[in-house]
Formats: structure tokens, sequence, C-alpha cells
């Protein structure tokens, strides 16, 4: 018993294997949110680049050794014709020496341009025309820092366009791992350590991030935005950060007011301009200008906002955030409050 | 670590053996190879950690180096007398045999009271294995070695009172060798220790 | 063991026999151990594809509510750690065991009680890290367990940790007992003439993959102790507040880790090693250069490690030196597989499901050697590292390579162990729907990384273009399933009803085909002498010379009667004056009391130590000295 192949269909499994590798490679690069092979930037293109030679090299070997391989299983199959005892042959060092060595030059032709590639991205720039960003992974958020514009927002990463960044990256408390597939590489944030890395991006838009190492039960839920914005935008956005929200007057958004300033909210977040200066939670200073929330995993609209405040938990499993059974009338008064931080 | 019947056994009809040696030799051997990594990793950690502390008692102003140098010196000595031990099952005298392995079960255990006392101290000027950086390390990594050298106490007791009841017979120095190679190791790995943790200046 | 033994004048103690299920629990042979490390691993394999396919379940659609996170996290962790360390381990183990000895012409291994010991050992590690889901909840933090996500602070809601760090620790002492053991048998009990570049290629790998555990265990064992002490006494190895650096564990986890993946290759590229000869009908193709490319593998493999950290930030010069190391094991690695296909070309293949297995082997792990590749080189690994291609590269090479590996050593060793034969048909279709399922389940995983979807991670919102391939992906899971399912019915049925097997099925080529099977207690009616490379082949078939002048062939069992079953059982060893060695019930207790001991701490964190640990201590010493003190009849 047991099945024949006969050349023909042997074949057609050859074809049919390249087919599904073409199928694969359109998925490969496309416009999906988090595709590392189409990036923005100059780091993430030579990243991309760097795959990408590698890929095509080792698909040319796939391509080689495993048609010789059904080549010469069809080929010596047993089968009448083909039944005797063939050559006891031992080896032949031609041949060793010669797969030896053609793989070495074809992984020192990988090997340059790795460490050239590894030499560029080591370059942090410094000097006053690279923007400081700092980056502190916390469970399940990201706090993001502008320590030349004493600037300290949370999930919202903004930056100018075609600008060189230069990163620090920190944890608070786990090993983190922080990437945006569309502008570089990722790089662990370690506590007690200070990793350091450059990005830049080259084309305005809202590019993903998320966490990339195994961080505790939320682990899935820590991502975070990157808005590429022209200078002048860029600009406007710092200026509306550094500015301290006033004590606000509007009924509904003053007993908001009232709530965050007299409950617990105060023992974990900072809104500069009142007596909050916790560093626990995110910072929630122009929280109403940000686009999402909750680590990124949701929209930021008063519906959203109502979820989360009811029951953090529910929302984001391991929430360091309580559940504080707040009343419905405290929730509305937040949220206005709240969203009226721009 | 044969003995009674078995090293008796053993000897009376020694399986050949591909390279010669023994088994248990080899297996000795292998597990002491093992130990170096062991003892390496620690050692490392101690290293990678060393002037790490951010709070004291910090090694400088505890250690006592004097005290420590008599101590490594009782437990060299007991390598001596571990090799006389040897010598004595050459030379076909168990009573010898049996002395030398007694005085090394003895020196070992001054070495481990020593370190008891020299702890015990230590930990009255405030280290302590969670204290900081320095006293991890340190205990976890002395406290591993001195293990070591309890279990080769226990080791050298046995091999006594096993021939003592005639477990051991003349000529037979197979068990002895065994255990003298795992004694000899253990104290190599003190001079290493010795010598990275109290002597290297801070 | 050499030549035939003698029985000594005094008088031996009366051999110790047990009946019944006790033969099995204080069995000593090599042979029996074998099968219980294999039927235990195959038990855990399903373990580990049951937690394997929740995991899929959880992901075939985006926001998934099958489980919810923690206990995702648990499922992928015991995953892992289940394949690892109670699966994959132990089933190469078990053919260290039924097959190295009889390669070598020995009678049993070199310490046949440690050898016992290490199994006890490995089946109350293995009840011991799985009953953590009994007691409120398996460990969490991968099977990597990065420090400090496993540190007190951020993981006490649950002691899955803690079952974690004892339950390897003991896992740990089983496979190092092991290795010495194999080592030990290896380098001191070949058969005369059997010099090391007579020995068949699997029991070189063996030969490797013991240094290799035996070097690499204790650099894990001190990053677990160093976690223990963390947990349980308060020390600070990689707590950050008293200063301490969270990498430490990394570098530790990685020096045992990486020669780890070599040490679940290296016996299944020695099984193909063996079994494409056997099939193809012709000798290993470049013996020498595929023996010390091992070799090389083997110390190569501790200049690698660092692979696995180039996303933590050690800097520019590390990250060069370490992908440069990479890069050089792959040739070594790829010296392999073109000496296979060397092997097999030219040859008359035997077109059955062993050789299907060791084809596949080749296939997959050249996709997961490539990969490999691609995460050698760290700008391409920053796009990589910790998404699904990583998944996807290690499930190429562990599954495609390992598994495929060992399942070409089950149906290819079966028939030498129970004298029966695998059915035929089955076995293809086992191999052709887990070829079918593996490559739906790991194939698209490649995409689904470079898409940027990251690991470990419990579920995913729609619209970030990952949800095809994972649901593709969790079809082909479930659909390996269904080929373990042929497979396990297959071995159940064949073991009572398959087609008998005489003692050479094969037309093998080395010495284990030479003694009936299933083989007699003492293996070989007399100790062969071993002229060359491939002593069973010379003998069959003189005429193919293997060159090198060989003398005219001698038989290699003197007076051994011709191959094949004997008819009424045949003699017994002590028919023939053969001692092996008695079984002993203290391997067992030792292993026993080794289990309670760590247990107990679980219960009590010492000091002073729980009541569980104390009696195991007792145990422990009552079983280690009673080993000691027992009177030997074998040998």
């Amino acid at each position: 018993m047991g099945f024949r192949i006969r050349p023909p269909k042997g074949l057609a499994f050859l074809l049919l294997i390249i087919a599904v590798l073409v199928l694969f490679l359109t998925g490969c690069a496309s416009n999906d949110p988090q595709n590392a092979l189409t990036p923005v930037g100059p780091v993430g293109q030579m990243e991309a680049g760097l795959f990408t030679t590698i890929f095509w090299i080792a698909v040319v070997v796939f391509i080689i050794v495993e048609a010789l391989l059904l080549y010469t299983v069809f080929r010596f199959r047993r089968r009448p014709g083909n039944d005797g005892m063939p050559a006891q042959t031992h080896g032949n060092t031609a041949l060793e020496l010669t797969w030896t060595i053609i793989p070495v030059l074809i992984l020192v032709g990988i090997a340059v341009p790795t460490l050239t590639t590894i030499a560029s991205a080591s370059n942090i720039p410094t000097g006053p025309n690279a923007l400081k960003v700092g980056v502190v992974g916390h469970q399940w958020w990201w706090e993001f820092d502008y320590p030349s514009q004493g600037v300290v927002t949370a999930d919202e990463l903004h930056l100018p366009v075609g600008t060189k960044v230069a990163l620090t990256i920190q944890s608070a408390d786990v090993i983190h791992s922080f990437w945006v597939p569309k502008l570089g590489g990722k790089m662990q944030a370690i506590p007690n350590q200070v990793n350091q890395m450059w990005l830049q991006a080259d084309e305005i838009g809202t590019f993903d991030g998320q966490c990339y190492q195994l961080c505790g039960t939320s682990h899935a839920n820590m991502r975070f935005k990157v808005i590429v914005q022209s200078q002048a935008d860029f600009d406007k956005w710092m200026a509306d950060q550094k500015t301290v929200p006033a004590k606000p007057t509007a009924a509904e958004i003053a007993k908001g007011y009232q709530v965050f300033t007299t409950g617990p909210c105060v023992g974990c977040h900072t809104i500069e301009g009142t007596d909050a200066k916790a560093k626990i939670g995110p910072n929630l200073t122009h929280f109403g200008s940000r686009t999402t929330i909750a680590g990124a995993i949701m929209e930021n609209n008063p519906q959203n906002l109502a979820k989360w405040l009811e029951d953090p938990p529910a929302v984001k499993p391991g929430s360091l955030m309580p559940n504080y059974h707040l009343t419905k009338d405290q929730v509305t008064a937040l949220v206005a409050y709240l969203e009226s931080l721009k | 670590m044969a003995e009674a019947s078995l090293a008796g056994h053993l000897e009376a009809h020694e399986p050949e053996t591909t390279t010669g040696l023994n088994h248990r030799k080899v297996l000795m051997w292998i597990f002491l190879g093992s130990e170096c990594l062991f003892f390496g990793s620690l050692i490392s950690t101690y290293l990678i950690y060393r002037n790490r502390s951010l709070v004291g008692p910090f090694p400088q102003d505890t250690f006592d180096i004097p005290y420590t140098s008599v101590s490594s010196f009782v437990l060299l000595m007991s390598s001596l007398t571990m090799v006389l031990a040897l010598a004595a099952a050459h030379r076909r005298n168990l009573a010898q045999m049996r002395l030398w392995l007694l005085t090394t079960a003895l020196l070992g255990t001054v070495f481990i009271g020593g370190q008891v006392y020299e702890f015990t101290s230590f930990v009255n000027h405030g280290l302590s294995l969670s204290k900081n950086l320095f006293g991890t390390t340190f205990f976890v990594l002395t406290g591993f070695h001195g293990a070591h050298v309890t279990v080769g106490v226990i080791i050298m007791l046995s091999l006594v009172f096993n021939s003592w009841r005639g477990g051991i017979k003349e000529g037979e120095t197979l068990g002895i060798e065994i255990a003298g190679l795992y004694w000899h190791f253990v104290d190599v790995v003190w001079i290493v220790i010795f010598t990275v943790v109290y002597l290297l200046p801070y | 063991m050499a030549t035939a033994e003698h029985t000594t004048a005094t008088s031996h103690p009366k051999h110790r026999r047990f009946g019944g299920i006790w033969s099995w629990v204080f069995t000593v042979d090599h042979k029996r151990i074998g099968i219980l490390y294999l039927v235990t691993a195959i038990f855990f394999f399903l373990v580990g594809g049951l937690e394997a396919l929740l995991v899929r379940s959880q992901l075939a659609f985006p926001g998934g509510t099958v489980v919810g996170p923690d206990t995702f996290n648990e499922l992928f962790t015991m995953h892992a750690t289940t394949m690892v360390f109670l699966s994959l381990m132990p089933m190469s183990v078990s053919f260290f065991n039924i097959v190295v000895p009889l390669q070598i012409g020995a009678r049993d291994v070199a310490f046949p009680r440690l050898n016992a010991f290490s199994y006890w050992v490995y089946l109350f590690g293995a009840l011991l890290l799985n009953s953590s889901y009994l007691f409120g909840g398996a460990p969490n933090a991968g099977w990597f367990g990065y420090a400090n996500l496993t540190e007190l602070p951020f993981n006490n809601a649950t002691h899955g940790i803690d079952f974690w760090v004892l339950g390897l620790q003991v896992l740990g002492v089983s496979s190092m007992a092991g290795a010495f053991n194999f080592l030990v048998t290896i380098v001191n009990c070949r058969a005369p003439g059997m010099t090391f570049m007579r020995m068949p290629l699997f029991t070189w790998m063996t030969l490797v993959t013991s240094f290799l555990l035996v070097f690499a265990f204790p650099v894990l064992t001190v990053g677990l102790i160093e976690l223990m002490f963390d947990r349980f006494f308060g020390t600070n190895f990689f707590n950050p507040a008293a200063g301490a650096d969270p990498i430490l564990w990394q570098h530790l986890f990685w020096l045992f880790g990486h020669p780890e993946v070599y040490i679940l290759i290296l016996p299944a590229m020695g099984i193909v090693s063996d079994v494409l000869p056997t099939f193809s009908r012709k000798p290993l193709f470049g013996y020498p250069v595929v023996a010390y490319s091992g070799v090389a593998i083997g110390f190569m493999a501790w200049g690698v490690w660092v692979h696995h950290m180039f996303t933590a930030g050690l800097g520019p010069v590390a990250d060069a030196v370490f992908s440069l190391t990479t890069m050089l094991i792959a040739v070594p690695t790829g010296i392999k597989i073109f000496n296979w296909i060397g092997t097999i070309w030219g040859g008359t293949l035997n077109m059955k499901t062993p050789l299907y297995f060791a084809l596949g082997f080749i296939a997959m792990f050249t996709i997961g050697g490539l990969s490999g590749v691609m995460l050698a080189s760290p700008p391409a690994d920053w796009l990589e590292a910790d998404t699904y291609f990583v998944v996807a590269h290690l499930h190429y090479v562990l599954f495609g390579g390992t598994i495929y590996g060992l399942f070409a050593g089950i149906y290819y060793w079966f028939p030498k162990v129970t004298g029966r034969m695998l059915d035929e048909t089955f076995g293809l279709i086992h191999f052709w729907l887990m070829t079918i399922g593996f490559n739906l389940t790991f194939a698209p995983m490649h995409v689904l990384g470079m898409d940027g979807m990251p690991r470990r991670i419990y579920t995913y919102p729609t619209g970030m273009g990952w949800d095809l391939w994972n649901l593709v992906a969790t079809i082909g899971a479930f659909t390996i399933g269904a080929s373990i399912l042929v497979f396990v019915y297959n071995a159940m049925s064949s073991v009572r009803f398959g087609k008998r097997a005489g003692a050479d099925p094969w037309d093998g080529r080395t010495l284990e085909w030479m003694i009936p099977s299933p083989p007699p207690d003492y293996n070989f009616v007399q100790i062969p002498y071993v002229h060359g490379r491939e002593p069973l082949w010379l003998e069959k078939h003189p005429e193919t010379g293997l060159g090198h002048g060989h003398p005219v062939p001698v038989p290699i069992a003197g007076g051994a009667p011709e191959l094949g079953e004997y008819a009424n059982g045949g003699p017994t060893a002590d028919d023939l004056g053969i001692h092996l060695p008695d079984p002993s019930y203290y391997p067992f207790i030792a292993a026993l009391g080794l289990a309670l001991t760590f247990a107990g701490l679980l219960i009590g964190k010492a000091p002073p130590p729980s009541w569980m640990s104390v009696v195991g201590l007792l145990c422990l010493f009552y079983g280690v000295y009673g080993w000691i003190f027992e009177p030997v009849t074998g040998y």
C-alpha cells in the first residue's frame, strides 16, 4: 500500500506551493495599520529594505532546495526499473566544500548591509534640530514626555513631519516593547535601563503602535497612536499642550471638576492647574484633545469614556484603575469635564 | 560514591569499559563539569551586581579578610588531608584512611562553623538576603557553596562509617578517589569565590 | 558492557522480581524505561496540543470570547512549557533509551537505576507543574518567564509562577541525570571495535545533545533559583527597586535557552540521519561531515544567545557580534541538509512512512532555517521579534523539524519495540493530513508577523488585516489535531493487531536490527565485535564492500541464530549466564522524595520547611542511601 505520486502530480504540487507563496506575498506588504513592510520613514525603510533583501535571497534558496528535494525523491523512488542496490557513495569532498563556501558567501552578502544598517540605526541624533521624546511604558498604557517643552501626555505621540526624533525608552514597572511598525524597529522598555532609538516620519498621518512584550493581563490592550503633523500643526498642538486649563465655570463641567478634584482621581492622575499631581496613572491635562482612550483601545467620545469610568476593569481586564462605583451623575459630570480639557 | 557491596562487587569483576575508566569516575567528572556552570552562573551574577547596591552595608565595610583567610586556609588543608586519606587507602591502611577522612570532615565542619559565625555577624551588622544586591548575591552564592561543603562532609562521614562496618575492602580506592574529586572541586570553587568576592578591591 | 559475563563463586542474593505493574514501576531496563518515557511524552503532547487548540480557538476571530486574558496567558505558557519540557525532550530521551544501547552493542545504559530515577522525576515534575491548574492557576508569564513580570509585585494573584519555578527545577534534575547517564554510556559502553567514527549518527547526536544538557541546565537552574529566592525569600536578583537588572534573567535564560533549542533539534536530526540511509539503501553521504557539523553546532550554540535579545537595547556592538555568530551557525546546519539530499540522491527510495516524515523534516526545517537567517540580522529582527513571524519560525523548526523527526523515529522503531508494524496507510494519512494542517497553521503566521501582529495577545481588533490568516491558522490547527487522532488510533490498534515485524523489517544498517523484535531483556546473545560503520549492512551485503579494505565479513554475533524471532521466546538471561541489573524501588522512592521536597515549598515557604518537604527529604535520603547500599546483582 502507499501512495505513488507520478511526476506530473509532483510538478502540480510544486506549482501549488508557489501559488500559495504568491498569495502570501500580496498579504505581506499592504496598507494594514501595523504592517512593517510599508514604512514612511528612513529608519523603517532601511530596516524593511534589509528584510526584503534577505527575504528574496531566502526565497531563491528555498526554491532551489525544495525543488532539488522533490526532484530527488521522484527520480530515485523505488519502482520497477529502479529496484536494485544503488552505488554506496560515501561522500564527495568537492561538493562538501562547495556547499560550505557558497552559503558562507551568501551570509557575508547579508552580513555587510546588516552591519551598516545597525550602525545607521544606532546613530542617535543629538543637537537642537532633533526632537527629544521620552517614552515610559506602564501597565497598560504609554506615557510620552517632551522634556524640552515640559509636556507630559499619554497614549498619543505627536511628531512633526520630516524631523529626526531621539527617543529614550524606559519602563515604570515590567518589561514592555515599543513599536510603531510604520516608522521603524521595536525597542524594549526595561525598568532600570534607558534604551535609545531614533525615528523619523516623512508622511503626515496617524500611525498605530502597541506593546510587543508580554506584560501581564492586558498586554493586548496597550496600544497607542502616533500623529504626524506639519511643523505648523505640531507647533500649535504643542502650544495647546503647554497651556494650563482654567478652572471651569460652565455648570456640568464645573461639577465634573468638583468630582475629580475631591475624588480618588487625584491619587493617581495629574491635571495641570489643579492640585492633582500624582504620576501613577496617565496625565490627563489635555485629555479632551486625544483621539483615543484607555490605551488607545477605544475612540475618545463621551459614550466610550462613560463606559470606561463606570467599570474600568470590565473594559480593560486587570486594569489597575479599579471600579469606583461612581453614580450616573458623577460619570456624566466627569465626562463633561474631561472632554473639555482640549 | 560507591560504597559497600557495590564497590566490593564492582572491583571483584570490574566490567570492561571502552575508555578503561570506571563509569562512576567518568560520571563524577561530568557532574563536576555541570557544577562549573552552576557556580559560574552564581559567580557571574555576583560580579554583575558588584558595586551596584543602592544602600549598605557594603562589602568593604563588612568583610573581615584576615578571619576569612583563616577559614579558607582550613578548607585548603582539608584538601591535603583528603589526599592523605587516599594515599592511606592505596597503602591499604584502612585505619589511617579513616583518620584522615575524619580529619577532612572535621576541617570541613570547622569551615562551615566559621561561615555560620561570620554570616551571623554580618546579619547583626544589618546585612540580609533582602537588604540590597550585595546581601542577595553574597549569601546565595556562599550559601550554595556551603551546602556543597556540607554534602561533602556527609559523604566523608558515610565513607568512614561504611569502612568501619567493613564495607570497604583493602585496596579499594575508587570510592575515596571519587569523593576526593568532589571535595577538591568544592575547594577550588571556594578559592575562586574568596578571590573574586573577598579579595578583589571594591 | 563487554564480553560474556561469568558467575562469581560467591553467593548472589536471589534475583529481585516484581510482577505486573510493579515490574514497570521498579524496572531498570532501558527498553522499558524508554517505553514509559514515550507513552508519557505522547500523553503530554496531547495535553499541549489541547492547550494550543484553545489558544487558536480564542484567536480564530477578532474580539474572541472563548477564554479571558488571564486564562489565555496561562494557556500559551503551558502549551510551550509542556511541549518543550514534557513532550519533545522526553520523546527524544525515550529514543536515547530504547535505541542507543542497541546501536552501540550494549546490554543497558551505564547507570540503570539512575535511568529509572530520571523517568520518575520527569513524571513527578510534570504532575507538579500541571497540578497548578488545580491549585489556583497555571503559570502565565510565558515559557521564558521574563523578569520582572514574574516577580511577586506583578505576579501573586495565583501561585502559577511558583509551580513553574519548582516544576522546572525538578524537571531539570531529570534531564541532567539522563544526560549524565547517556554521556557515560556512549563514552564507556560501546561494543569492542565501535570507535566514535563507527557510531550511528543518532548515537552521535545523542552524545552532543547530552553535553549540551549537562552544561545548559545548570544555567537555567541558577536563574530559577534566583527567581525562586526573590519570590520566596525576598532577595533582589530581579528587583529594579534595589538596583537590579531584569535583563540578567534574559541572559541567564537564553544562555540556557539557545543550547536548549539545539537539544531539541539534534536528536531529530540524528533520527533523520539514520532513517535516510536505511530507506535509500546507501550510506549517509558525508558521514564525518554530518557528525562533525553536529559537534560544531554543539560548540557554536553557546555563542549566539543574544539573538533572542536584539530588541533589548544591548547596543550596536553586541548586536553586531551576535548577528555574525548566528549567521555562522547556519553553515553547519545547511551542510547537514545538503548531505541528506546527497544521501537520497542515487538511492532506491523505499517510500514508507518513516521516510516521508524524514523528507518532510528536510522540507519544513529548511523553511524554518531560512526564516532563522532572516531573524539573524538585527535590523530585520527589530521588525520580526515578538511578532507572529517568530511563532512561524519556531514552529517550522520545532514542529516541522523536531516533531517530524520524532515521528519518523516512531514509525521506524515501533516494530523494534513492539514486534509489530504501524499501519502504512494510516501512516500516510497521518503524514499528509499533518503536513497540510501544519502548513495551513504556520505559513500564514509569517504574513501575520510582518503585518504587525504581536505574540501573546489574547485578542485583536478587526481592521488590522489579521482576520483571514488567523482563521486559516485555526483551521490548520484543528487539521493537525485530526492527524494526531489518526496517529493515536494507528498506534493503539497496531500494538495489538499490527502486522508482525521480524528483527529487520526495513533492511536496516545498524546493530539494533540484528536482534529480535521486541528484543530480549539482555539485548544481544553475545556482544558483537564491530568491524566498521553500519556493521549490520556490512554483514548482510558484503559485496557493497564499503571500501577501506574491509576484511572478510565475520559473523558479528558468533553463534547467534538467524535474524528473526525466537520460536518459543528464546533463551533467557539466566540461560545464557548473563547478569542483568535487578529491578529496584529506590530510584522511585528517591524521585518521589525529591518531588515532595520541592512541592512542599508550595505549602510553606521555608524556613522552617513544611511537613511535605520534611517527608520528601526523609524519603529522598532513604531512597539515596538504599540505592547506594543496595546489593547489586548485575554486571
